[in-house]
């Protein structure tokens, strides 16, 4: 069960940096050549008839339905809730998204057009997408979020600090957001995109999960590349091994450029071949995507009816 | 129940792309004609015991006729053919077996037994690979290092196993036919369907008569070839006992001879290697084609400090292999090739308990028809274990551990093989170091089982002599 153990560092390793570095640079190291060729074989998998039934609903339970743009309005988000609460309004067995996801200060839009329907609300935080900004600006700008009604925290990690060695820095900021969420659970945005290394991003994961982080997310959609099936898959190990280290089970969300039905398709045999099937649950994975789920809808339509439908038919918002 | 969330579906690859004829005869001088004897074999596809097709046996007189056909292609066709002629064909077949590589990759799954996932992803990218590579050299050869005008031998007889037939074969063929040699090949009696399958391939590519003889026919065959006065070049691929035999049969008689035999490969995994992708190697090391692999990883020498957690982690991994139909795209092993392979493994891994050897496979039904043998891995293994020392060629991995690099060596070292082996390490000093003292032909680093035809590949020692892949390969079959 998830919280029943924070698991966090010994004091005397979260100490100073030289600690905190002697940890996790300890943690084994990761071949980038081995992860990449492992992660291309699972996507050779052949998923088909009622795995591939199976495997769509199960991602459409999955998706953090997401509008993060400068343009966001309340329409414009309203709109997205009403698609997350009914992907479908000609298939009612169509099985809500698992969250909306959507700047803090269109949280509470998000909220009231979303009462009664299950769907969560995500909020990013923490001077997001870049993370630049004073720990009180953080810390206040995820207060309100949580004020106004949000169910979830996506949070970004400071990559400044951690390219900088200052993992201290990282670690306790996570601490503290995760504070600042009370109740929320925290998703704590690596931004792999910009650690680049995957020895990095297994070293930023571990450092989450010792903070508290209840999911660990690759990316912000603003970097490229944003989600990627060894970069899941190295952070998919990370929540494996944590589980097994500690006892504390953390969920994983890949975000960004997961557009088709194939892909998304492919993040699942991932999960269940590397984590393992107990993440096989919105509860402990996310796909933080747009327009995945219309191609997921119409995947769903073609396996029902045999037959495609044009894109007019299923909802743009 | 989160665990049946995601049973995945049978995803079979289509049978009917390939049509397999209920007989085969031999192919000679460019065209199919029967075997001078009544004796044939029948070829079974080891996943379910099912005849596939009946193909001749090949007597001496028919070895005779091979050999007398090539000897003419190669001494009015093939052999003063220019290099860049010679390098058209083989570019042609190299384009027709990628054309054809579905087609092919069924077939080879059914008659071999192993995964369409490999015969796709790998046997059939690589036998094309091959022929495209050394298309390539035809017409360079004054510039391979091998003097300024290398000389084809004449007729290369050439003999190859069962658990990469049409990889093997291209092996073997490629590089004959690119420095001018003509070629009698004998396909495994279990696995001849490719060869005689690349024989039309021959023809539909045009290639002139005799050039590419293939023989069918078991161990009598096979010796009446190799033996035979006719032919300048002997190139066999196979056990270490065939290869003794061979070695007797062609010593003084002025022909040449390359082998590529057994071994027993060790994957030395170092307490700083990346451990996931260690895990990984070490299942495609011993588990990648059933392992049946002469360069197969079959002993894992690990450090003692990381053994528990490792064999944790290899466990857990093992355990997620997909055993069963060859022919579905989501199997991971398929079925051993052949009763008999079975029932060596089966004595082998016998020995490996009564001397005591904890024996380990995961929970995996096995389909009640064909040959299968689950995957297995030996803990508690020593040097003087019969597993450790002899190949298995099987499914079944054999697990040592080490203190220090020195011993991890000298245990590496200590087998009469020297095909193949890994290192695992994130140190690159300590990589080099491990490399120059492992007496093995091939050695990966932080990978395994990793093929390219611009590699040599060859062994040390019981594992044989001569190389074949790269520039290397030209030099078996060119009089410098």
């Amino acid at each position: 069960m998830p919280d029943t153990a924070v698991a966090a560092l010994a004091p005397d390793i979260a100490a100073s940096n030289t600690s905190l570095r002697a940890y996790l640079h300890g943690l084994p190291g990761v071949d980038e050549v081995g992860a990449r060729a492992r992660a291309a074989d699972l996507a050779t998998r052949s998923i088909k008839t009622t795995a591939k039934r199976a495997a769509i609903d199960l991602a459409i339970r999955m998706v953090d339905l997401t509008t993060l743009e400068g343009a966001d309005t309340p329409g414009k988000v309203r709109a997205l809730c009403a698609k997350a609460a009914l992907p479908d309004p000609q298939d009612r067995s169509v099985p809500r998204v698992a969250a909306v996801c959507v700047y803090p200060d269109l949280v509470a839009t998000a909220v009231s057009a979303l009462a009664g329907t299950g769907v969560g609300v995500a909020s990013v935080a923490t001077a997001f997408p870049s993370g630049r900004a004073p720990l009180d600006a953080k810390l206040s700008d995820t207060r309100r979020a949580v004020v106004d009604g949000a169910t979830e925290i996506d949070m970004v990690i400071d990559r400044g600090a951690f390219l900088s060695g200052d993992y201290r820095k990282v670690y306790e900021e996570i601490i503290a957001v995760k504070d600042a969420c009370g109740a929320a659970h925290l998703k704590v945005i690596l931004e792999t995109g910009e650690l680049v290394t995957y020895d990095n991003v297994r070293r930023a994961s571990w450092l989450a999960m010792h903070a508290g982080a209840d999911f660990i997310k690759t990316s912000t959609g603003k970097v490229s590349p944003a989600a990627t099936l060894p970069v899941t898959l190295v952070m998919l190990e990370a929540v494996r091994d944590f589980r097994a280290a500690t006892g504390r089970q953390v969920g994983v969300k890949p975000a960004g450029g997961i557009r088709a039905t194939k892909d998304a398709v492919r993040y699942l045999v991932l999960v269940n071949e590397t984590a393992g099937p107990d993440w096989l649950d919105p509860v402990w994975f996310r796909l933080g995507a747009s327009s995945l789920l219309n191609d997921l809808l119409m995947q769903r339509t073609k396996l029902t009816t045999g037959a495609y439908q044009g894109p007019d038919y299923y909802t743009l918002d | 129940m989160a665990d049946q969330i995601f049973e995945y579906a049978p995803a079979p690859e289509s049978r009917s792309v390939v049509s397999i004829d209920p007989s085969y005869e031999l192919f000679i001088d460019g065209a199919f004609t029967p075997a001078s004897g009544d004796e044939r074999i029948t070829t079974l596809n080891p996943a379910d015991e099912e005849p596939l097709a009946e193909v001749a046996v090949a007597t001496s007189a028919d070895v005779d006729r091979a050999v007398a056909a090539a000897r003419r292609a190669f001494d009015e066709v093939w052999g003063p053919m220019p290099g860049a002629e010679r390098g058209k064909y083989l570019f042609r077949i190299a384009r027709i077996i990628q054309e054809r590589s579905r087609e092919l990759a069924v077939l080879e799954s059914l008659d071999n037994g192993k995964p369409i996932k490999e015969t796709r992803d790998v046997d059939l990218p690589l036998a094309a690979a091959h022929f495209f590579y050394y298309a390539g050299w035809a017409d360079k050869l004054p510039h391979a290092g091998l003097g300024p005008d290398p000389r084809p031998l004449g007729v290369a007889a050439q003999v190859i196993p069962w658990n990469f037939p049409l990889l093997m074969l291209a092996w073997k063929i490629a590089p004959a036919l690119a420095t001018g040699n003509t070629v009698v090949l004998k396909p495994a009696e279990t696995t001849p369907l490719t060869a005689l399958a690349f024989a039309r391939i021959c023809q539909e590519a045009e290639l002139p008569p005799g050039v590419v003889n293939i023989l069918t026919g078991a161990g009598a065959t096979g010796r009446a070839l190799v033996a035979h006065p006719g032919t300048d070049k002997v190139a066999f691929t196979g056990s270490t006992e065939v290869g003794r035999e061979i070695a007797r049969a062609v010593a003084g008689t002025g022909r040449r001879l390359t082998l590529e035999l057994g071994g027993k490969g060790a994957n030395i995994v170092f307490d700083d290697a990346a451990i996931d992708q260690a895990v990984e190697g070490i299942v495609t090391g011993i588990f990648f084609n059933q392992g049946h692999v002469c360069c197969a990883g079959s002993r894992l020498l690990v450090q003692e400090s990381i053994a528990d957690e490792l064999l944790e982690r290899l466990k857990a991994r093992v355990e997620r292999l997909r055993l069963g139909d060859p022919l579905d795209k989501n199997t991971d092993i398929g079925a051993i090739n052949s009763a008999a392979q079975l029932a060596r493994i089966r004595d082998l891994a016998r020995a490996g308990a009564e001397e005591q050897a904890v024996g380990w496979s995961p929970a995996c039904e096995l389909p009640e028809r064909g040959y299968w043998f689950p995957p297995t891995v030996f803990t508690g293994v020593s040097q003087a274990h019969r597993i450790a020392r002899e190949e298995i060629f099987g499914p079944v991995l054999s697990v040592l551990t080490f203190r220090t690099p020195d011993e991890a060596i000298a245990k590496a070292n200590n087998t009469p093989y020297g095909l193949s082996a890994g290192v695992w390490t994130e140190k690159g000093s300590r990589m080099l170091w491990a490399a120059n003292r492992l007496r093995a032909g091939v050695i990966w680093s932080n990978t395994f089982n990793k093929f390219d035809p611009a590699s040599p590949f060859g062994g040390y020692k019981e594992s044989g002599y001569g190389r074949e892949g790269g520039r290397h390969g030209l030099e078996a079959y060119v009089n410098a």
